[in-house]
């Protein structure tokens, strides 16, 4: 009767010890669950609630996104550049597409190695895992490619923002010694239809600008490249703060997918996993296509802006 | 005791308690989604006007539900975890439909403000 069944389950729990190995119950089975199935169901709704708030946490920044849009969509030709009007663009849209294609197959890896593990198979899911765990760092890889891109032409806000000095060739600013082409251009970078980077910016601004570490207004403009006047450096400085914030942020949520990943691997490889309980797997791939999801949007909000969306 | 707590013991012995996804939905999907990042660059090449950003976001609602129903898994599950997204999203449209609303109505004003500023530099 289920008040006898109800009492046994009470005294197990009263004499359980959990150093001894005759539980009679499931190990993998919490004790406040009555079944694997509400366990699992529990834990997939309390993580669909946590992404909930990670939809909230981004909708800050495409918040601050929108309404830079709407407001100052000038701002926005930094991305793919105004090669007729000699200003430079700082996003290649093939990085991007590329960085879109690596967590498309890194989501559909994962969920494969969902299915591996709600199958109780060991090895496939350390497969699949260690799969994606190589396209998130592929990811990061690439983020890093682009970003030391902006490096070298002085965007990266901080310390070393000069953009009317890129650091290519001899003698400019603190003379770091790097190792650079000497055109300035990233020959290895497929073209993204903007190709400005050592033309207007590298040349003209070589000889009279001052060093890095000019106050912001001690820019002389007369000499820096034609492009950047007071305006415009403050529409790339508006620009370049939304990128990183944005690609920033998404970036951390990588390195925390990263964790998580490692975290499984060692769970899976360590036989925690059975046909029973799989939830730990089924969650982290849940905020791993989060994760995804996001970079779905942030790839054409960011990289494919036109120059006609922003031209007057 | 709520619900029947022994689902467990009821279907075959082949997976636990779930519906599993199978191989060839997966692969189908991300056929899918690939297809439509090639088409949104594709796009983004080409000169819409003003449907330029509409298509672009489009294409990307299309590749999130994919994502959301089937690597996520949605389709499968219980409602309420379909309600919980949407609900966040919903926030999210009236967080941003707001804050537009509002920056349309006082930019202009700014603006003028500003471009007085300008034209009139402190002494």
């Amino acid at each position: 009767m289920a008040d006898e069944a109800q009492d046994t389950a009470v005294k197990d729990a009263e004499t359980d010890t959990h150093g001894d190995d005759h539980h009679g119950h499931d190990e993998q089975l919490a004790h406040h669950f009555d079944s694997h199935e509400q366990q699992f169901e529990a834990g997939k709704m309390g993580t669909w609630i946590f992404l909930g708030t990670e939809v909230l946490f981004f909708s800050g920044l495409f918040c601050l996104y929108t309404i830079y849009r709407a407001n100052h969509p000038e701002i926005f030709m930094f991305a793919r550049g105004l090669p007729k009007l000699g200003v430079p663009g700082f996003l290649d849209v093939s990085w991007g597409a590329l960085n879109t294609v690596v967590l498309l197959v890194s989501s559909f890896t994962m969920a494969w190695g969902v299915r591996t593990a709600q199958l109780g198979k060991r090895k496939p899911t350390m497969v699949l895992l260690s799969i994606t765990l190589a396209c998130a760092f592929g990811f990061l890889g690439i983020k890093a490619i682009e970003y030391s891109h902006k490096y070298h032409d002085g965007v990266i806000p901080g310390i070393a923002w000069h953009p009317w000095a890129p650091k290519h060739g001899a003698g400019h600013g603190d003379g770091g010694g790097d190792k650079h082409k000497p055109d300035g251009k990233h020959d290895g970078e497929p073209a993204a239809g903007k190709g400005v980077h050592g033309d207007s910016a590298g040349q003209k601004g070589k000889e009279g600008e001052k060093g890095k570490g000019a106050a912001k207004d001690e820019i002389d403009y007369a000499n820096a490249p034609k492009w950047l006047t007071s305006k415009t450096h403050n529409d790339l400085k508006t620009f370049m703060g939304i990128y990183f914030c944005m690609t920033g942020l998404h970036g951390l949520h990588v390195i925390g997918g990263i964790v998580l990943i490692i975290w499984l691997l060692y769970r899976t490889r360590r036989g925690e996993f059975s046909k029973q309980y799989f939830g730990p797997v089924d969650f982290v791939g849940l905020y791993w296509h989060l994760v995804d999801l996001v970079w779905i949007f942030l790839f054409p909000l960011l990289y494919l802006i036109k120059p006609e969306q922003y031209l007057g | 005791m709520n619900e029947e707590p022994t689902g467990a013991e009821t279907h075959d012995a082949d997976h636990g308690h779930v519906h599993v996804m199978p191989v060839w939905l997966l692969g189908a999907i991300l056929g899918a989604l690939l297809v439509l990042t090639a088409l949104t660059v594709t796009a983004s090449q080409m000169d819409l006007g003003d449907l330029d950003i509409a298509v672009a976001i489009g294409i990307a609602m299309v590749k999130s539900a994919l994502v959301c129903m089937f690597f996520m898994h949605l389709l499968f599950d219980r409602l309420f975890n379909t309600a919980v997204l949407l609900c966040a999203l919903m926030f999210m449209t009236l967080f941003i439909g707001f804050v537009l609303m509002d920056t349309f109505q006082y930019q202009p004003d700014i603006q003028a403000l500003q471009d007085l500023n300008a034209a009139q530099p402190a002494p």
